[in-house]
């Protein structure tokens, strides 16, 4: 196969926005490409509707769920993050959701996200790395709002089915402040 | 004067009760933008913030951006980002290392001292002096132990006076270190809460809510913060005057006699810190630091100490405010700071397990003043229940309304001064 490397040219305050080397696949799997692409509406609808268990199971047992502040690349080991969850930590959100009491999300946002963009990234291991965009429309009590992101992910066959491995989500506004968000993002 | 005089703070605030449009009256908040945020001493920021000669930082006084710089000397400077010239910003990073400003309109150029070094083509400014021509610089900077305040007035206090009690909080913070020091190294979360933000300052130490707020991560982590504000706590808020207060765990921490309890951890699950605490400052005195803890204090108008985490409350509008928050990071001590960040950002922020939901507390408030009746928020909870600890400030049940008391006696004093 062969292979982009999309080195970013430019001022540092660039790659900081946009994010240091990814390696794009050039080549075209129409039949991933669909798989992936109905696999990752199927989670966007999930969380759009609320539908907390369906979207948990999504997840691998070793997932993580990685939504940055102040940049993409930055280090989650040094820097605050909006969302750092590990496996439990999706699990405790979800739990926190189900309770009907997490007042931020009660009631619900109402929610419609468009996902597209999608490139597929060159990958070591048999996890498959995929990019693409995100809009998504909120309206609850406070009023309208609108979130724009570049989200990453690698997916991982597990019995046949995809699973989300690892998602991060990068706000395109991160480095401002912003309102809270606590539907699923 | 008339007996029968009344200013408007007599009619705004009244013992336990204080008027709804003291949180979305325009009028206020710019009066309270002069004599609050550029009068008193506000928090700025940490040295740890910039650790290197020429770091800087954008801080804010209120609504006004402050650039918190470590200038060539290694000294602190707090620097107003206004070009003398025609008002451009010299500056708009938010962080970097620099040791020069240079003005992107006419190229005038600022040292990181705030001294006008160069204007392009200096032959049209013949026989002017530059000396009366750097950045503006807030009026008065001090700092106690690491923490960097600042104050808009030439006259008044000095920090330690103003800090009072209080310094004994940053105290009792520091020294959970084993290094004595603290460090704010791992960037801010930045919160946009459509309320004001004395909503948010007087949340800081309420000891009412969380057992209702807090109730959904209550009910499924095991967490102990419930049982510090239940209506059995025996942990006390305390005011130090001038608009400082706390909420103080420790007796309940000493009750249990557990070091790192806390924490929500033990001694045995953090083997480096315990022994490094015990090498810096004896046996005897480190498991009394862990077994108090880290403080809950809120000092006024903007730095609020959340045991890990510290918040810069910081005012937009009446309507809107940003909630800055980062873990506090013990120097030295790689293996708790993990956990505090960790935690932390399992906390806070807009997606916190706790914020979002405080957040959505003060948002709903101040969408509720819009609804005019009835005109005053209520604020007597235990107040016949007062009373003076051995140092003489006033403590009360941890769950009572005495610390907004305490901050609006405060407030009204800092809108009464000419
Ligand atoms: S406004 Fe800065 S040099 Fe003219
Ligand atoms: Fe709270």
């Amino acid at each position: 196969m062969s292979t982009d490397t999309a080195e970013i040219e430019g001022p540092d305050i660039l790659k900081e926005w946009v994010g240091k080397t990814r390696t794009y696949e050039k080549s075209f799997n129409p039949e991933l490409y669909h798989e992936v692409q109905q696999f990752i509406f199927r989670e966007a609808r999930l969380q759009d509707i609320h539908d907390y268990d369906a979207w948990e199971d999504l997840w691998t047992d070793d997932a993580l769920y990685w939504v940055p502040a102040n940049g993409t690349d930055t280090d989650p080991e040094r820097q605050m993050s909006l969302i750092y969850d590990n496996r439990s930590r999706i699990a405790l959100r979800i739990r926190q959701l189900k309770t009907g009491r997490r007042h931020s999300q009660t009631p619900p946002s109402q929610l419609a996200r468009v996902v597209s963009n999608f490139e597929f990234l060159k990958s070591e291991a048999d996890d498959i790395k995929v990019m693409c965009n995100a809009q998504i429309f909120e309206t609850n009590l406070r009023g309208d709002t609108m979130w724009s992101s570049r989200n990453e992910y690698s997916l991982r066959r597990v019995d046949g089915e995809l699973k989300i491995a690892y998602k991060k989500v990068v706000l395109i506004n991160n480095n401002k402040a912003i309102y809270t968000l606590s539907f699923l993002v | 004067m008339d007996g029968n005089f009344k200013s408007k703070w007599d009619e705004l605030i009244q013992p336990g009760m204080v008027h709804g449009s003291l949180y979305y009256d325009d009028a206020i908040f710019k009066e309270e933008v002069e004599k609050i945020w550029f009068t008193t001493w506000v928090y700025i920021g940490h040295e740890s913030e910039i650790p290197d000669r020429n770091d800087f930082v954008t801080k804010s006084i209120g609504p006004m951006p402050v650039l918190m710089v470590r200038d060539s000397n290694g000294e602190i400077q707090l620097l107003l980002n206004r070009c003398p010239h025609r008002g451009n910003a010299v500056c708009v990073q938010e962080r970097g290392n620099r040791a020069r400003f240079t003005c992107p309109y006419h190229s005038w150029t600022f040292s990181n001292t705030g001294d006008l070094i160069n204007y392009a083509f200096p032959e049209g400014y013949k026989g002017t002096d530059k000396s009366g021509l750097g950045l503006g610089k807030v009026t008065r900077t001090a700092s106690y132990r690491g923490f960097v305040f600042g104050s808009m007035a030439a006259e008044g206090p000095t920090l330690e006076e103003h800090l009072g009690g209080a310094k004994r909080c940053i105290d009792q913070l520091c020294d959970n270190s084993p290094t004595g020091e603290i460090e704010i190294s791992a960037g801010f979360l930045k919160h946009r809460t459509r309320a004001n933000w004395k909503f948010i300052l007087e949340n800081e130490c309420d000891g009412y809510h969380p057992a209702f707020v807090h109730s959904s991560i209550f009910s499924v982590a095991d967490s102990a913060i419930g049982d510090l504000y239940g209506n059995d706590a025996v942990a006390v808020t305390r005011s130090f005057g001038n608009g400082h207060v706390e909420v103080d765990p420790r007796p309940e921490f000493r009750r249990r006699d557990k070091p790192m309890s806390w924490f929500g951890t033990s001694a045995e699950k953090l083997p480096d810190y315990v022994a490094q605490m015990n090498a810096a400052y004896g046996e005897e005195r480190a498991r009394q630091i862990m077994i108090d803890g880290s403080p809950h204090t809120m000092i006024f108008p903007n730095l609020f100490i959340a045991e890990i985490q510290i918040f810069v409350i910081q005012p937009v509008s009446a309507n809107e405010s940003i909630q800055h928050s980062t873990a506090i990071q013990f120097k030295g001590a790689p293996d708790i700071n993990r956990r505090l960040r960790q935690q932390t950002m399992g906390s806070v922020g807009p997606a916190g397990f706790l914020l979002a939901d405080d957040t959505e507390m003060y948002e709903r408030n101040q969408r509720g003043l819009e609804i005019r009746q009835p005109e005053y928020l209520y604020l007597k909870r235990g107040d016949f229940r007062e009373r003076r600890d051995e140092d003489g400030f006033l403590i009360a049940h941890s769950t009572d309304d005495m610390p907004s008391r305490e901050i609006w006696k405060h407030y009204r004093k800092m809108m009464e001064a000419k």
